[in-house]
């Protein structure tokens, strides 16, 4: 027997909400997000009309493209001259290919004892059912090595290049980030509490299965920092701090990199020397198999998603 | 295997480790890293010398437990062990000589990112010297491409930003032309390995298949590190790389960054495509011509600068002229004469960058030749240390820039199609060399109306004990030559 519940009871439960939603009376977004129209900047005149000037000055005095015959006829014979050593370079590449092996005929120079190898005795020399990630994280574990460090060195330029150093404008940084924007937007709010859980379980996954399915640290790194950038986008760099400030990131970055770098060194030193590596492959398909691939792995997902997070910050707003 | 083998692979990770930790550290504490790194590095390069002395052959070292076509590997000889040692004492004296000067032009706070990428970029030039893998080849000319970008562009301001994204244009595009030539060359071949490549290419020459895509790929590999380190036409981007960035940088720049390129593609000459297959395709005669076309006009242009930091990076046009010029000879001897200018060219272009920065100190800063003159009095130290430059370059006796030129007029003299081109573009550059360094010279030793302020020893100590390094250096390249010129070519002969 069902019982009628007062009032007030009822108007807490999802069924009078909904209710409420398809008749129309209250719409839940209504009054939460904040939709103020946006105060438009309004730029004098006199400073475009500066602007203009400054550069309408430089054409007309300094180059005077006007009345200097030679220097319009230079940027015209440029301009041809580029297009033509395009068309040139292009055509030479393309007369090139055609004199290329053919792709998928059986006796490409491509198909000798190299490949031939990778394929048939990777799965027991590397432990990893994954090829490729075999291949670049044990056969050529130092090319891979270097491949992160390009990622390092790229962030450190544009750290150069953005980064604010200076307090008083690192506060003024922090001020400006969204002022036009609305601040807390629900929809994106909404999306961001749902999806940035699966996009990390997600990422960790590709992650840690890099050695038994497609995928690893390059990969996976860049679907976890994906999803710092949609949680980043949609609750602040306030919240984000919380669990991700500039210390962790320095530590992780560090951490990471270190890591690859002791476990490369020690297998590139003893197999160097022919000394056996005490590390063990296990068995082919479980989680805890292939040797370094794992661990690498590991360390190769923490400095992406490193990376791709602190590239978002350092553009937004000049620091982490 | 002996533990000094591994002294190479060793102390390229040291360097990536030292980048990685200095990324945590403060900018006083990256320096004395930095230093220690540096001095440890010269130590293990010194012992692989004369190991690889003693032994009296090249060896390969594995990096991992997987052999030659399946694994990287790095390769060390007398030649590469000896240009890694020379590159870490120019490196660390074009660090001192800029010290003070970098902690006036970069922000605080961005100190320590310097001597990451100083670290990063040791590694790379190391690695380029050991390699033995074309694709590990390319992947630290890519660490090298970006850790150069940033050495131009952490002084800031619009000129080296500038700068920084004209050279970042043009060394992507060498890049490029560079990944081409790898990629068709592993279609060609099979094989990233340079042994392995070196057998395929010579199998494929002999029989004679697949030529065009064979010259091709070797037009694009040559093109590529010519535009990276500068060869003529491709050298707008150098003097405001060069000119505007600050002063270690600029001398790691024009001493070291364009140098690996260069060494790259000697190896890569000798190594991968065979020095006899390179030599019969035409390739080698446009990177001739390039060279002395770029003598001429990389002159021409620093005797029209009126500013004395481009007029010196002009001059870096002309001696890369030189050394493809020397390539372009395709003899043995002008080859060694190439590794030879090098190796000149890298001490004496360094200690002329350092020396002008301590010219322009005393001038107000100024970098015009007016307002220079008398800057000799002011200092004279950057001022005898810029004339030692100045007659290097020219071609003095007694300097190392006199040996290398007179190993350029004997190559140039055994080989019979390019003797006379070679010969009369080296005496027109010579007396273009020495109209453009003398009236600097002449100019800064000119008394003037007792303006500036003259320094004292006490308040330089560190920039003038290495400029004494660097002008030693440059008289023991002159003066004793032959032991150097004996190791080049033995290093040469050990490539092939």
């Amino acid at each position: 027997m069902s019982k009628l519940r007062p009032q007030k009871e009822y108007e807490k439960t999802w069924a009078f909400r909904f209710f409420r939603w398809l008749s129309g009376s209250k719409d839940p977004y209504v009054g939460e997000v904040e939709m103020k129209p946006q105060r438009e900047t309004i730029v004098p005149e006199s400073t475009i009309l500066e602007r203009m000037n400054e550069s309408q000055m430089i054409r007309d005095k300094v180059y005077d493209i006007e009345h200097n015959k030679g220097l319009s006829f230079f940027h015209k014979v440029y301009v041809a001259s580029a297009i033509l050593f395009c068309v040139v370079l292009v055509g030479l590449l393309l007369y090139t290919v055609s004199y290329l092996p053919k792709t998928g005929s059986a006796d490409r120079p491509v198909n000798n004892e190299v490949s031939e190898r990778y394929i048939e005795s990777g799965l027991q020399e590397t432990g990893a059912v994954n090829i490729v990630s075999g291949m670049i994280l044990t056969y050529r574990a130092f090319d891979t090595f270097g491949e992160t460090n390009v990622l390092f060195i790229a962030t450190c330029c544009v750290m150069i290049l953005l980064m604010v150093d200076d307090a008083v404008l690192k506060k003024q940084e922090a001020q400006n980030d969204r002022r036009f924007e609305p601040k807390n937007d629900t929809i994106l709010q909404g999306t961001a509490f749902v999806l940035c859980p699966i996009i990390f379980i997600f990422g960790i996954y590709v992650v840690l299965n890099g050695h038994l399915s497609p995928g690893g640290g390059f990969s996976g790194g860049a679907i976890l920092g994906a999803g710092l950038i949609l949680y980043v986008s949609a609750y602040g760099f306030k919240r984000t701090q919380k669990f991700f400030n500039e210390q962790i990131y320095k530590v992780a970055k560090i951490t990471a990199l270190c890591m690859y770098g002791i476990i490369g060194s020690y297998f590139y030193i003893t197999g160097a020397n022919g000394i056996e590596n005490h590390i063990p492959l296990g068995t082919p398909g479980h989680i805890l198999s292939s040797g370094i691939i794992l661990p690498i792995n590991v360390c190769v997902g923490l400095e992406v998603a490193c990376t791709m997070y602190a590239f978002y910050a350092l553009f937004r707003r000049g620091g982490l | 295997m002996d533990f000094v083998q591994s002294f190479p692979a060793i102390s390229i990770l040291l360097c990536l480790f030292a980048g990685i930790i200095s990324s945590g550290l403060k900018g006083k504490a990256a320096r004395y890293m930095n230093t220690v790194l540096i001095l440890t590095v010269t130590v293990l390069s010194a012992c692989t010398l004369l190991y690889t002395l003693g032994t009296g052959e090249s060896y390969v070292y594995v990096m991992g437990k997987f052999p030659a076509p399946w694994g990287n590997e790095i390769r060390v000889g007398v030649l590469e062990s000896f240009m890694a040692l020379f590159f870490c004492i120019i490196m660390l004296l074009s660090l001192f000589g800029g010290m003070k000067k970098l902690t006036e032009e970069v922000e605080e706070g961005k100190v320590f990112l310097y001597y990451v990428l100083t670290n990063l970029l040791l590694s790379s030039l190391l690695a380029l010297i050991y390699t033995n893998d074309l694709f590990t080849a390319y992947v630290f000319v890519e660490i090298n491409t970006i850790a150069a970008c940033g050495l131009i562009m952490i002084r800031q301001n619009g000129r080296t930003i500038e700068a920084a994204a004209r050279y970042m244009i043009m060394s992507l595009l060498g890049s490029g032309m560079l990944l081409m030539g790898i990629c068709m060359l592993y279609d060609l071949t099979g094989h990233l390995l340079m042994s392995n490549i070196s057998e395929q290419v010579a199998l494929l020459a002999a029989s004679g298949e697949y030529r065009i895509p064979l010259l091709v790929t070797i037009a694009l590999m040559s093109v590529g590190l010519a535009i990276k380190s500068a060869l003529f036409p491709f050298h707008a981007w150098l003097p405001d790389a060069y000119g505007y960035s600050t002063v270690s940088s600029a001398a790691i720049l024009s001493s070291l960054v364009s140098k690996g390129y260069i060494f790259l593609l000697i190896k890569i000459i000798y190594r991968v495509i065979g020095f006899e297959i390179f030599d019969n395709s035409r390739i080698i005669d446009v990177l001739f011509v390039f060279g002395l076309m770029g003598m001429i006009f990389g002159s021409l242009s620093a005797i029209k600068e009126n500013d004395i930091r481009r007029m010196i990076a002009y001059s870096s046009v002309a001696q890369i002229g030189y050394i493809y010029m020397g390539i372009g000879m395709g003899t043995a001897a002008g080859m060694s004469a190439s590794v030879f200018h090098i190796l000149s060219h890298a001490a004496t272009k360094s200690l002329l960058f350092i020396a002008a920065i301590g010219l322009t100190d005393v001038s107000g800063g100024s970098r015009k030749f007016v307002d220079l003159t008398g800057a000799a009095y002011r200092n004279k130290w950057a001022g005898v240390a810029f004339t030692v430059g100045s007659l290097s370059m020219v071609g003095v006796p007694l300097f190392s820039g006199f040996i290398s030129k007179l190993l350029f007029a004997q190559a140039a003299v055994q080989n019979n199609g390019k003797m006379l081109p070679a010969l009369i573009v080296l005496g027109i550059s010579t007396i273009l060399n020495a109209i453009y360094f003398m009236k600097t010279v002449i100019r800064i030793y000119t008394p003037a109306n007792g303006t500036g302020s003259c320094v004292t020893f006490r308040s330089m100590k560190l920039y003038a004990v290495t400029l004494v390094c660097f002008i030693v250096l440059n008289i023991i390249l002159g003066v004793s030559s032959q032991p150097v010129v004996d190791l080049i070519e033995q290093g040469l002969a050990m490539f092939s």
